[in-house]
């Protein structure tokens, strides 16, 4: 069949059903849509978790003149035990850097941290505690660090940082699910759609087909505009959800979230190109796959 | 060119078959009536010769196939050689007489110059010289005939199949469609007719193949309707 030919062929198709038509665009460019962001947030979700695992620390605190842990009972930490405790913690093959902070960096610290508080006046160096701050190479291997240290004698707490961020993740993978639960059903939604698009398309058009079929073209010939029918859509579909990703970097992220919250990494273009790559192929063969049932069920040769 | 060998065809539904025990032969160049009452088993009869059923059993060969045989991707081949009319002309309303017919040659993807050099000979052909661009529902039942017979001539099939022609015809009109079919059929084109119209039968003193409850009952050469009607 010759492409000028089959080019009307389509344009009359979409055209004569364009409500139906508008609405297989506008429902798959939403499911995609919803696909991609779900994946995006997925990303951004990734990206948080490197950075900030990466930043996480294990605080060793020692032993300061107001602990009340039982490991703390013979008063504050002494020299030799702070020298052991050093030793020890740059003995372990899981450690990776160890940094010590004394009361009066604490102090500093905690000034800064809270420097339009008013409770800065009430707290002095002295009643900071001084501690090993631990970077483990691998932040998983707390437990090992938790159960060497915890209770020793100087030592006040073993605290593990990740353990606050884990809550965080914890929340932010529930949102996940259900970002990508429905999108699953979004992008159902618009495969049922497409299927019954082409459905009514060529019920529209039985009569071109029987006499297509009855002058013999081929099945492949017949089919063809109801497949590309399908695959523009899909295509569309694709291209809009894509641009809403761009959008959602170019802008959202870049000129809102980006300068507002320093303290974390952002997805890259990188990410945005990943999932402008994904939705197109589940865009397509999404639409390849209703288009065939569709087909089957509706257009048998 | 058609060959019904002991064609027996059985639809799922019915316990009655539509064809029974039924051989046929039609040569090149014939024109054949298919006659009988409805339900007789004439539909299933040209709906066999162009494979939109098969045989329950039995062979059945058109231009020189075996339909049995043949794979689906192949049918529309078989269909390209066999052309058809029907009772109800089956036109696309919103494309021209001229589009009708080129219509036939561009889903077979034809190229441009050849459809635009036959359509205007088939048109005079079939007697549509002035009319190429009215549309369908400008034209009379009679000229509506004739688009489609056009289009299933426009590729010069070996066969024609017309399912009762002229049933929503007018006497006279009927007259000039029949012609117009005698007209192919002396082109060497074979020519196969479900009809019930008795008076057309009667004229043309054709071949004539009369099916009762699914049983060829008559085949005479130069015959008439029937007796009984």
């Amino acid at each position: 069949m010759r492409a000028r030919f089959l080019l009307s062929e389509i344009t009359i198709g979409l055209r004569r059903n364009m409500t139906m038509t508008v609405a297989m665009v506008i429902t798959t460019a939403v499911s995609l849509g919803f696909l991609g962001t779900a994946i995006l947030f997925n990303q951004q979700v990734g990206v948080m978790k490197t950075y900030w695992y990466d930043k996480v620390e294990v605080s060793v605190f020692l032993c300061g003149q107001d602990s009340s842990q039982p490991s703390c009972a013979a008063g504050e930490v002494t020299q030799a035990q702070r020298d052991e405790i050093r030793s020890d913690l740059d003995a372990l093959p899981q450690v990776e850097k160890i940094y010590y902070e004394s009361k009066n960096q604490a102090y500093k610290r905690f000034k800064e941290q809270f420097k339009n508080s008013a409770i800065v006046d009430n707290v002095s160096p002295d009643q900071m505690p001084e501690s090993y701050r631990v970077k483990l190479v691998n932040p998983e291997q707390f437990p090992i660090i938790a159960s060497a240290f915890a209770g020793r004698p100087g030592i006040d707490e073993v605290q593990d940082q990740r353990a606050l961020l884990e809550r965080l993740f914890e929340v932010l993978k529930w949102v996940q699910w259900f970002a990508f639960c429905l999108a699953l059903l979004m992008v159902v939604v618009s495969t049922i759609l497409i299927v019954n698009t082409i459905r009514v398309s060529a019920f529209s058009r039985r009569r071109e087909t029987g006499i297509m079929r009855l002058v013999g073209a081929s099945s492949f010939s017949i089919q063809l505009p109801f497949l590309l029918e399908g695959a523009i859509s899909g295509f569309v579909g694709a291209l809009l959800a894509s641009g809403s990703f761009v959008l959602i970097k170019g802008v959202l992220v870049d000129r809102v979230l980006a300068p507002n919250f320093p303290i974390s990494q952002f997805i890259t273009w990188g990410d945005v190109w990943l999932s402008g790559g994904v939705v197109f192929l589940v865009g397509i063969t999404l639409a390849a796959v209703a288009s065939f049932f569709a087909l089957l069920k509706y257009l048998r040769v | 060119m058609i060959r019904l060998q002991n064609v027996t065809k059985l639809y799922p539904t019915q316990s009655r078959p539509a064809l029974s025990d039924v051989s046929v032969e039609i040569d090149k160049g014939e024109f054949v009536f298919l006659v009988g009452q409805s339900g007789s088993g004439k539909s299933t009869f040209l709906r066999l010769i162009l494979k939109e059923e098969r045989a329950t059993s039995g062979q059945v060969h058109v231009a020189g196939k075996d339909l049995a045989r043949l794979s689906s991707w192949k049918v529309p081949a078989l269909r390209r050689q066999v052309g058809t009319v029907f009772q109800d002309f089956r036109l696309l309303n919103n494309k021209t007489v001229q589009e009708n017919v080129a219509f036939a040659l561009e889903v077979i993807g034809r190229p441009r110059h050849q459809i635009a050099k036959v359509v205007p000979e088939v048109l005079d052909l079939v007697g549509l010289k002035g009319k190429e661009n009215r549309k369908p529902d400008e034209l009379s039942g009679g000229e509506q005939q004739r688009v489609a017979i056009a289009r299933a001539f426009v590729n010069r099939p070996m066969i024609l199949i017309a399912d009762e022609p002229t049933g929503n015809l007018d006497p006279t009109t009927s007259v000039g469609i029949m012609r117009l079919l005698d007209r192919i059929n002396r082109t060497g084109t074979t020519v196969v007719m479900a009809t019930h119209d008795d008076d057309i039968v009667d004229q043309m003193r054709k071949r004539v193949i009369e099916l009762d409850g699914g049983k060829v009952v008559r085949d005479q050469s130069r015959g008439v309707y029937g007796y009984s009607h």
